[in-house]
């Protein structure tokens, strides 16, 4: 379980807070008008951006002030998921040993991985050498050997096509499965949110608000939500 | 970024920077022990002080002026050999001074090219002697970097502004006012004043082309009072002018200063739509001819001279081109391993004023760091043992400011682009700068090397304080091959020590592009 | 079998360097390159003393100044007299212990401490094809037009360029300043050092260079261009004596004394002509090697004592330096 217990995030004159748990193993997404605070959400998550008040507590453990790579969670950003100097296999392999000192196992490990999101014979080949799907994968991949009981996504495949970014979706739910952990996930394509999401974290003005099963909420919105679905 | 997030340890970042400070510090104590009695500065030094602002204010003056044609022609014209030609015109930057001025006398000296030409012609010759000479060499040295530092901002100009100018038929008044203005104002003042800076401690220039007492620098005026009266207390007071003179100049330089750009992307040629007239046309090759001359002729001077020579140099000038060549190499490791730290300490401190400190290298006199440390040094161990070590320390120190705001720059971005994927990643520490800053910022690195050695390779230096006679570096060898009458072989030497120069910093810039990554 | 006669050599080899006594000599950096006497001297001395001769090199006066009664040196080779008075007031130096009588100087010398080992005399260098009419005198020389120029040493930073100021407050006394007002227009630079100068002169940069009268014997002998003249003037030239001095506080009094006498030897002093390109302090002119006693040499010497140097040299630089600052 994550408990977001009462925390409130200030930067400047915005202004964030939310109270709520999400039960660990969810799909859940977060949506709500451009600007009303989704990435700073879950960059608070993350431990990029600093809390006000509250406490984050994480299966119990406290992780308020805690690293962003001690937190238990595999993080997707909207870009620079990979570091262009670096080989794909390399990529994956940060994600096993920061260092990038891998023993022939966990080498193994990142061919396996690259081989389940269908980039069997890419691990030598340079980001700037894949298309922007391929990179995706090659972040997943990395997110898989990561087995974290979280990941993180902030808008991963706005840059995508309809059909692709379906495609990726499902992967990252398979991918999630596979590794049981939860998932949260900042889109703003309300499809997105229904075809992985089973609830919806809903930020605006000022609050997010706690996850409500996605069919329900997208079904009989409340005002505020209702006016962003337009 | 969270506090509980940093990216890379600042505690070597600042360990290196106070290492600096210690370092300048304790030659000033060294020097402090031995002072007896300080005695006001007299006419002579108020004149040095004089001479050597006037003399720095010109040089930067004038290599700001005469960079802004040549910059812009470069900018805006394609020729076969573009390149190439850039590249050669940074080259007196990093060409050592006492080889430089053979080259300079070669062509503006008495007997040179020019006037020899000039005397065909019935016109009266020109002199390279007196304050004139003395500027004259110092905008042979910085117009490189001042058309650098500019060909880089028009470069910076984004090409949709270019595009739209010429969409809306903008003359040149108007395109100068709407686009080029506002670079040149962003960009003059800080080169201005870094020119400023490297003029100040302007000493082997002066030497020879300053014509008598009237031309003394600050820095010739400390060598003096160390020298000829062994005035401790004249000589350091000399030096805290100088460091308050140059220091406060090298603040302005930190604001006001655009950073270096490495040698890649200097070839990107922006489509340009202005200047077709012929009249714009003719002007710019015409800047470019002269200035390609002023820059290269020289360097064409010291390669046939030398030739010539070259068979005459002796064998141990060899070896002491080994020995500066390895000097050179030690110097670099030393710088890297200051520079690295303190830019990662610096792009991650949130006001950058801390570079100020790199400037030190610059502004501090390389003669009060060699005395000071060798009185600090000889109740221990014998200072001859010490003259390789110490000469390694002045001369990574000197090439400090310039690599600072090298990679500074680079650092910073790297860590706005991948920090939060490094610390979502756990990659921190020594992995961050092994698998992260380096290989993100190594042409920057390849750059700021080639830089330090060329500058080490060509340093006379304190190894003249007090050097070994067994091991010497190549240009102290030059030098008293000149001393023994031998000006042949000293041409020789000059050659090998201009190659070893360009060379180095060909090489570690040739290893930091090979392969660079595109952003 | 090999390995051992090498390890035997190599230990042989290091006892006997541990028992060889060290006599280190502090010399400027000229001096010991490998076109200066010193690589000459080294292995002509330690083929008599069984020591060995290490050389340290650097700016003499200063060096000693900084190191004071901790100074490594055993000898300190190459002060000119006009240094010497500073070398002594550090009161670091005993006597020479050598015959001054022995001396072949064109002056009398009685200095107990300081023995000299080599002299010269400034003197204005002309390449003889550029130059047809040499100024035959120092007035002719200020009388020359301002399109011949000359190129000097700063006082404050070369032997050479202090003995110039020395020289001329020796020819015109109280008229200096003038005489320093007429030099100006033709002074082409001022330079650090000797060897900058005399390579703006043989580069073509200038008419003349100040440097010393056995300059031309360098051009002669070593190689065979005889058209490199030192104008000589009846007024006289300024005599430029360099002197080696003992270390007081000596680790090895009996190699510095060997020394010493090795310095008055005809071994040494025949060594110094082509080797330092100057004059040999003891022997007599017929002795001077081949073509030697030819060299033009003025007749009137221009000497000031260290003490009459030390008095005169403030107001002599001064007034060098005042008048070309205008």
């Amino acid at each position: 379980m994550l408990s977001l217990n009462k925390i409130e995030i200030v930067q400047g004159s915005f202004n964030l807070g939310a109270h709520f748990d999400v039960t660990a193993g969810q799909k859940v997404a977060v949506v709500g008008p451009s600007g009303a605070g989704k990435s700073t959400l879950v960059g608070a998550i993350c431990g990029f951006i600093d809390l006000r008040t509250g406490q984050l507590i994480l299966a119990g453990r406290d992780i308020t002030n805690a690293q962003p790579d001690a937190r238990d969670m595999a993080i997707l950003f909207q870009d620079n998921n990979l570091f262009p100097h670096l080989t794909i296999a390399q990529n994956v392999g940060l994600g096993i040993c920061p260092a990038l000192r891998l023993t022939s196992d966990e080498t193994a490990q990142v061919h396996k991985a690259l081989q389940r999101v269908g980039l069997t014979n890419f691990g030598s080949r340079k980001p700037s050498e894949l298309s922007g799907g391929q990179q995706s994968r090659a972040a997943l991949a990395r997110a898989l050997v990561q087995s974290k009981t979280w990941m993180i996504l902030d808008e991963p495949f706005a840059a995508l096509g309809p059909a692709l970014r379906a495609e990726m979706l499902d992967l990252v739910a398979e991918v999630a499965d596979e590794t049981n952990a939860g998932i949260m996930m900042v889109t703003h394509a309300p499809e997105d949110a229904r075809r992985i999401a089973d609830s919806v974290v809903f930020v605006a003005d000022g609050v997010a608000h706690g996850p409500q099963a996605t069919a329900g909420l997208f079904d009989n919105p409340p005002p505020a939500l209702k006016a962003y679905l337009g | 970024m969270a506090r509980n997030a940093k990216p890379i340890n600042n505690v070597t970042g600042i360990a290196a920077a106070t290492f600096i400070v210690v370092a300048v510090l304790l030659a000033f104590v060294g020097i402090g022990l031995r002072v007896d009695s300080v005695s006001g500065l007299g006419p002579a030094e108020w004149q040095a002080i004089r001479f050597t602002i006037l003399q720095s204010l010109l040089s930067a003056f004038l290599s700001c002026v005469l960079a802004v044609p040549v910059a812009r022609a470069l900018a805006r014209r394609r020729f076969w050999g573009r390149t190439f030609l850039i590249t050669l015109l940074g080259a007196p930057f990093i060409l050592p001074v006492i080889v430089a001025m053979l080259g300079l006398l070669a062509i503006f000296g008495r007997s040179g090219v020019l006037n020899d030409i000039l005397a065909m012609l019935g016109i009266t010759k020109i002199s390279i002697y007196g304050l004139q000479g003395v500027v004259l060499a110092h905008v042979f040295f910085n117009l490189p970097l001042a058309i650098r530092l500019l060909v880089q901002g028009w470069q910076g100009v984004p090409a949709e502004r270019f595009r739209l100018s010429a969409q809306l038929g903008i003359g040149p008044g108007m395109m100068f006012r709407l686009i080029e203005l506002p670079l040149l104002l962003r960009i003059l003042p800080g080169t201005f004043a870094l020119i400023f800076v490297i003029c100040l401690t302007s000493f082997a220039v002066a030497l020879t082309l300053g014509g008598g007492p009237r031309a003394t620098t600050i820095e010739l005026a400390v060598y003096q009072a160390f020298r000829f009266d062994f005035n401790l207390g004249r000589a350091a007071l000399l030096s805290l002018v100088q460091l308050f003179v140059a220091g406060g100049a090298a603040v302005l330089v930190f604001w006001l200063v655009p950073s270096i750009s490495f040698g890649g992307g200097m070839d990107r040629m922006q489509r340009r739509w202005d200047g077709q007239g012929r009249g714009a046309r003719f002007l710019d090759s015409a800047f470019i001819f002269v200035a390609a001359s002023f820059l290269t002729l020289p360097l064409f001077a010291i390669l046939i001279s030398g030739l010539r020579g070259l068979l005459e140099v002796p064998l141990i000038v060899w070896l002491s081109a080994w020995t500066s060549l390895w000097v050179a190499l030690i110097s670099v490791l030393v710088l890297l391993g200051t520079a690295l730290p303190m830019a990662g300490w610096i792009a991650t401190s949130r006001n950058g004023s801390v570079e100020v400190i790199g400037s030190l290298g610059l502004s501090v006199s390389p003669l009060m760091i060699g005395t000071g440390w060798f009185i600090l040094i000889y109740p221990y161990a014998n200072p001859t043992d010490w003259a390789l070590l110490v000469t390694i320390a002045v001369n990574a120190m000197m090439a400090l400011p310039f690599a600072l705001r090298i990679l500074v720059p680079s650092i910073r971005e790297t860590l706005q682009t991948y920090g939060r994927l490094s610390a979502a990643l756990g990659i921190s520490g020594f992995a961050m700068w092994r698998c992260v800053l380096w290989p993100r910022s190594r042409p920057q690195i390849g750059f700021a090397a080639g830089l330090a050695a060329a500058l080490s390779v060509g340093d006379l230096g304190v190894i003249a304080l007090f050097g070994d006679p067994d091991r010497s570096t190549l240009p102290l060898q030059m030098y008293r091959l000149m001393g023994s009458y031998r000006t042949d072989a000293a041409a020789g030497a000059a050659l090998i020590l201009l190659v070893l120069a360009f060379g180095l910093f060909w090489i570690m810039d040739y290893w930091g592009r090979r392969n660079a990554i595109a952003k | 079998m090999k390995y051992s006669t090498f390890a035997a050599g190599v230990l042989t080899a290091t006892s006997a360097f541990a028992e060889t006594p060290i006599l280190t000599v502090y010399a400027g950096d000229y001096f010991t390159s490998e076109w200066g006497p010193g690589p000459v001297i080294e292995k002509s001395f330690e083929e008599i003393c069984e020591c060995d001769l290490q050389f340290s090199t650097g700016d003499l006066v200063p060096r000693l100044l900084l190191e004071g009664a901790r100074t490594k040196a055993d000898v300190v080779i190459g002060l000119t007299s006009d240094v010497t008075a500073k070398a002594r007031a550090t009161e670091l130096f005993a006597p020479h212990g050598q015959d001054n009588t022995a001396l072949t100087l064109p002056i009398a010398w009685t200095d107990e401490t300081f023995l000299p080992f080599n002299y010269g005399h400034t003197a204005f260098i002309y390449n003889e094809t550029t130059m047809e009419t040499p100024p035959a005198s120092f007035d002719a020389l200020l009388a020359m037009p301002d399109d011949v120029k000359i190129v000097i040493q700063d006082p404050r930073t070369s032997l050479s360029g202090l003995a110039l100021v020395l020289w001329v407050d020796s020819v015109y006394g109280e008229n200096s300043a003038k005489v320093w007002a007429q030099l100006a227009p033709k002074i082409l630079t001022v330079t650090k050092d000797w060897s900058s100068s005399y390579g703006l002169f043989t580069d073509g940069e200038a008419d003349m260079v100040l440097s010393y009268t056995t300059s031309p014997a360098y051009h002669m002998f070593a190689e065979d261009d005889f058209t490199k003249k030192a104008a000589i003037f009846p007024e006289g030239h300024y005599f430029m004596v360099e002197t080696v001095g003992k270390i007081a506080g000596t680790d090895q009094p009996e190699l510095v004394d060997a020394f010493m006498s090795y310095v008055m030897s005809e071994d040494f002093q025949t060594v110094i002509p082509t080797a330092n390109w100057s004059l040999p302090s003891a022997l007599p002119t017929d002795q001077w090697p081949e073509g030697w006693a030819q060299l033009p040499l003025p007749e009137k010497v221009l000497f000031y004592s260290e003490e009459e140097s030390k008095a005169v040299q403030e107001k002599a630089i001064e007034t060098w330096r005042a008048t070309l600052s205008q």
